[in-house]
């Protein structure tokens, strides 16, 4: 048994870090300007693309990973950074920070703004849907998160529409997600902490299986529900926060990509979350090179394109939660 | 094994149990019965230490629930709940390993031991040739026995169940119920059960606990506490007790509409 799950492990993240490398390839030999054949390096191009590719790999597993721990936390198979407002907190925090000039105080300055927002949206969301008794309602809570999310919406507006004129396309291109970054300290910063948030939710992945059981019977199995709720806030928060300060709105993906790969590795965690890593890695660099080429020399922001494709998805999963739950 | 004394207790400061008091020896089989509101569920949950009591005392195998912490009560407590509502299609198997949570190390993983509990627990509640389905996908009654499978994969000294019964077919809940008198008989694992029906409440277990608005009213055989007058004052309802031919245990039925020779209408005090 133990050994049977030891194999059906390696053979899914085998073809899932396949696929993140076959991705990653393409992304880098894909684009609007082809690559010079005789000195590759030196002329940017494939630097530039590199920085992209990267980026792309480590915002679709943090996305990914935020996905499926909301999921689980929240026990709603809706949830996700984008849906819940987290998303929309975290670019909030990263705007601000741009409008009134922070960037200027170090690489590091743009994720904290944004982890700021996204902790801030998920405790807030989190406290209005909560009862005097101490649970939080799954339906409340995802009502609490559209509203929330469309108010910090409408505040982000209001943020964007008094940026300095010099600042303007930057932000709103940045706000509209995609993943050309020109700052390799930031990108630095949000690998590590992307990388460092999937670490310390593999290692407490068989608590989100717990979890996802119910709180009370979570309690029963002797989970610290609590601690364990704070902790996987904080983790999703902080892989959020880092994405958007980097590349901005990108939706949907925590919810597309957690699904599909619980069709091939089921529902546990402890596989979930690194298979879900590595194929929303490699998802979201597909997506972007779809997004470089599609109408090149012009490019479609990928916000659009996760938009486009996740819309009808949560649709989908929408429609099926309403044939098969009673609530 | 266990002992409350005093308990009050209740959900932002509304009431339900008051001054709650019970001895609960190793390998007993109690069943708690009364109206619903009365308390039962509660009871249970400040058993278990999932709600802390206001007031009083839950002694556990001779020390106090409330500074035990979590993975030491589960390791000694199970819990079924009436319903566990798993949007997951976690596999039975990975359901019932679960169930050995708090008895790994917190980063280890699962031994060869655990798995071997696993597929004894499946065997004793009947699931192992489900137990690669899809928890999602199975009867109530094959999720109930998972769940169960679950809760013994636990090893627990207790077990505590909150109607275990109440969505099954008669076929189901006597395989249930057989299966919690064999642990209950071979194992000694204590079993504290919630029960509706009072038939079935009544031939399993030894020890009845009537509750009725958050209060203890009765206590004892199911011959002693399964009496029509104490029915009549608990549920408002008159009943004729007699004897199931088959165990000699107390028998109660039914008087639809209130039959003539039982006990006149006028009589039933009106419930509110």
């Amino acid at each position: 048994m133990s050994h049977r799950c030891g194999k059906k492990n390696l053979a899914v993240h085998g073809v899932l870090l396949l696929a993140l490398v076959a991705a990653c390839l393409v992304s880098l030999l894909a684009g609007a300007v082809p690559l010079p054949a005789d000195d590759v390096w030196h002329s940017g191009i494939l630097r530039l693309r590199l920085a992209r590719t990267l980026l792309g790999v480590v915002a679709g597993a943090g996305l990914s990973a935020a996905g499926v721990i909301f999921q689980a936390i929240l026990r709603n198979p809706l949830a996700e950074p984008y849906v819940l407002g987290v998303s929309s907190g975290a670019g909030l925090g990263a705007a601000l920070a741009m409008v009134l000039g922070l960037g200027a105080a170090g690489a590091w300055t743009l994720p904290a703004t944004a982890f700021a927002g996204a902790l801030g949206t998920i405790l807030l969301v989190y406290a209005l849907a909560r009862t005097p008794a101490g649970a939080a309602p799954v339906q409340t809570l995802l009502l609490s998160g559209v509203v929330v999310s469309a108010v910090l919406g409408s505040i982000l507006m209001f943020v964007v529409s008094v940026a300095p004129a010099e600042k303007l396309h930057g932000i709103v291109w940045w706000l509209l997600g995609n993943l050309q970054i020109f700052d390799w300290g930031l990108l630095r910063i949000v690998s590590a902490v992307v990388a460092a948030g999937l670490a310390v939710s593999v290692l407490f992945a068989r608590d989100l299986n717990l979890m996802a059981l119910g709180e009370e019977p979570a309690v029963h199995l002797g989970l610290d529900v609590e601690w364990t709720k704070k902790l996987f806030f904080l983790l999703a928060s902080l892989m959020t926060g880092a994405t958007v300060a980097a590349c901005g709105l990108i939706g949907f993906v925590g919810l597309i990509v957690p699904h599909t790969v619980r069709l091939v590795a089921g529902p546990d965690h402890r596989r979930l979350v690194p298979a879900s890593a590595l194929a929303g890695g490699a998802f979201l660099v597909s997506a972007d090179s779809v997004a470089r080429t599609i109408i090149a020399p012009r490019e479609v922001p990928i916000g659009v394109i996760t938009a486009i494709l996740g819309g009808p998805f949560f649709l989908g999963l929408l429609r099926r939660r309403k044939a098969s739950y009673r609530d | 094994m266990l002992s409350l004394q005093n308990i009050s207790a209740g959900y932002a400061g509304r009431p339900v149990l008051q001054n709650v008091a019970m001895d609960i020896a190793a390998g007993e089989f109690v069943g708690l019965i009364g109206p619903n509101g009365s308390g039962k569920t509660t009871l249970l949950r400040v058993i278990s230490g999932v709600l802390p009591a206001w007031q009083g005392e839950v002694w556990l195998g001779g020390r106090k629930l409330r500074e035990m912490g979590r993975r030491n009560v589960a390791r000694i407590v199970a819990h079924l709940l009436q319903e566990c509502a798993l949007g997951l299609a976690f596999s039975v198997r990975e359901v019932v390993l679960m169930g050995r949570s708090p008895h790994l190390p917190r980063f280890g993983r699962e031994t060869e031991r655990d798995f071997a509990l696993v597929a004894s627990a499946m065997d004793l509640a009947n699931v192992s040739h489900i137990a690669d389905r899809p928890i999602t996908e199975i009867s109530g009654g094959e999720r109930q026995r998972a769940f169960i499978a679950m809760c013994l994969a636990q090893e627990p000294r207790v077990l505590l169940l909150d109607e275990p019964t109440s969505h099954l077919d008669i076929g189901h809940q006597l395989s249930i119920l057989n299966l919690l008198r064999n642990l209950n008989r071979r194992a000694r694992m204590t079993v504290v059960a919630v029960f509706h029906d009072l038939n079935l409440a009544a031939e399993y277990c030894d020890r009845l606990v009537l509750l009725d608005r958050g209060r203890v009213v009765a206590a004892g055989t199911p011959v002693n506490v399964l009496t029509a007058e104490m029915i009549l004052g608990v549920y408002g309802v008159s009943v004729l007790v007699g004897r199931n031919p088959l165990s000699g245990g107390p028998h109660i039925v039914l008087a639809p509409g209130g039959c003539p020779g039982i006990g006149h209408e006028s009589a039933i005090p009106r419930h509110n």
